[in-house]
């Protein structure tokens, strides 16, 4: 299985190297979305998770046990087709590469899968064709 | 020698028999068939733009209120219309912003709502507030009214955009360490990326780079309605330099338009928002060229390679005006989604919609095919 899953870590525990345990102890992958982590404060952070669903429940007991809250990623960012103009001027916004241009036909594409919910195109897509949802 | 005269080709339409491509369809098959042979064959080559166009808006007439009133100021949806013409007529330039928009002062502004809103909101059907205020006269005693409006209740409504269609145009990079926000989108530092903006070999006014068929009268294609070429358009350049195949290779011409607001769609009028900039219109535009001769032909089937843009840097050269030109690319380049720039490549955006102005050329071309549309030969064509 895979999903995308907010982690919140305490101030106390932040310094604890959760992913690696993760990795290592129950074989998940761990793609890392974004992520806000400074020392001694609480941090966010914005990962996929994905392997056997066993390990994901196992592993996820353990994020819980340690004192991280950890919850599913309920916003996602969305293209609303009816609204682009495939004007193009995301394209070289989005740092993931979500918004591409396709050539020849010249046509924007949105890939969710690779959208970091960074929010940048939300302000920068002039025809508001980006939105954030929850 | 292929010479064909407006009447002959409008007879031929009128018949559903005139040939009728694009201006992307037309490149190929002079590849194929040559300049003669696909000039005597082709009678209309279409074009077509979709892009971000600020000098547009619409003169409207709100319709006599009772009592009458002479409106001073006027605003649709918060957004202020020039009233300082007669009692109830209003003119809304689609980069109006409402007076309430923080703009620049929490930089950098969103703009999200402005002229070019309300006129996609009014093609859309939507009723809109009107808000009208008066010092009042013996003949127009009200002050104040407040009321909802749509675009069917207004006796009349016509865009009226003073500059469309740029010839070309200028593609915009950032030499300096911080990030821009300018009319050709968000620039990002130390040349981040490379934006332009025409509808490269669609656009019309490259495929008739001297403006032989294009004057007052010309119909086209306008907000998915029928308009009207009315003048050149405000900062109309003839005089840029050209490349051999006549196509200037610096922003040059322009055209006023006009068509009844009343028959266009939100599909190509469109509000859109520049960050840190201002509001603004995606206007659709597309132009159909007669085939005269071998000449015209041959000027429609001009490709990306062959029309070259200037770079100029939005930090400095254009700001302060110094005319400074980094260099010339081709759209061909551009397109590719990288240009070099300084021994650097350089990622590109376009802000115009290729997309769009492909549909607009095929929309145009079939409306020529059903024999509804038929080339009016302009009254006078525009200065060159
Ligand atoms: S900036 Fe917005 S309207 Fe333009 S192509 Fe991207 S998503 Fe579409
Ligand atoms: S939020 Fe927008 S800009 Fe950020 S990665 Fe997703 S699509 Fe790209």
């Amino acid at each position: 299985m895979k999903q995308k899953m907010v982690l919140r870590f305490p101030a106390a525990v932040v310094e604890q190297p959760f992913t690696y345990h993760l990795i290592k102890d129950y074989n998940l992958m761990i793609n890392i979305l974004k992520a806000n982590i400074n020392p001694r404060m609480e941090g966010r952070m914005v990962v996929e998770i994905s392997g056997a669903e066993d390990d994901f429940h196992r592993g996820i007991e353990f994020l819980q046990s340690s004192g991280v809250k950890a919850f599913p990623l309920e916003q996602e960012i969305a293209w609303v087709e009816e609204r682009c103009t495939h004007c193009g001027a995301c394209v070289i916004i989005c740092p993931a590469g979500a918004l591409v241009l396709e050539r020849p036909s010249m046509e924007v594409k949105f890939l969710n899968e690779k959208c970091i919910i960074c929010e940048h195109c939300l302000k920068a897509c002039p025809a508001r064709a980006m939105e954030a949802r929850f | 020698m292929v010479k064909k005269t407006y009447a002959e080709i409008n007879a031929r339409i009128r018949a559903g028999e005139a040939v009728v491509v694009t201006a992307e369809e037309v490149i190929p098959m002079v590849r194929e068939r040559g300049i003669e042979e696909t000039a005597a064959a082709v009678d209309v080559v279409t074009t077509g733009t979709f892009g971000p166009m600020c000098s547009s808006g619409a003169f409207f007439c709100l319709g006599h209120s009772k009592p009458r009133m002479k409106m001073n100021r006027v605003f649709l949806n918060g957004v202020e219309a020039y009233a300082g013409i007669a009692a109830v007529d209003a003119y809304l330039g689609a980069s109006q912003i409402p007076e309430t928009d923080p703009a620049n002062k929490s930089y950098p502004g969103e703009f999200n709502y402005g002229g070019g809103h309300v006129l996609e909101d009014l093609v859309s059907g939507r009723e809109v507030l009107l808000e009208a205020f008066a010092y009042g006269t013996d003949c127009y005693p009200r002050h104040k009214l407040e009321k909802m409006i749509s675009l069917e209740d207004m006796p009349y409504a016509v865009l009226y955009n003073p500059r469309n269609a740029y010839q070309n145009y200028n593609v915009a990079v950032n030499l300096s360490e911080r990030t821009l926000y300018t009319y050709m989108g968000i620039l990002k530092p130390n040349l981040g990326n490379a934006n332009y903006s025409t509808a490269d070999q669609l656009s019309p006014l490259f495929n008739d780079p001297y403006y032989r068929t294009i004057g007052m009268g010309t119909k086209i294609f306008l907000g998915g309605g029928v308009g009207y070429v009315c003048w050149h358009g405000t900062q109309h350049a003839p005089g840029a330099p050209r490349g051999e195949n006549g196509v200037p290779t610096a922003p040059s011409g322009t055209l006023t338009v006009i068509g009844e607001l009343k028959q266009m769609s939100p599909r190509w009028l469109r509000g859109i928002s520049y960050l840190g900039y201002g509001a603004s219109l995606m206007v659709g535009l597309g132009i159909p060229i007669p085939i005269l001769d071998e000449e015209m032909l041959k000027f429609t089937a001009v490709s990306d390679a062959d029309i070259f843009a200037p770079i100029v840097d939005y930090s400095e050269g254009y700001p302060q005006a110094t005319g400074e030109v980094l260099g010339k690319v081709s759209y061909a380049e551009l397109k590719s989604g990288e240009i070099t720039l300084n021994g650097r490549a350089v990622p590109t955006a376009p802000l115009s919609s290729y997309p769009g102005a492909r549909k607009i050329a095929r929309q145009l071309k079939e409306w020529i095919q059903e024999g509804q549309f038929t080339l009016t030969e302009p009254v006078f064509t525009i200065p060159t």
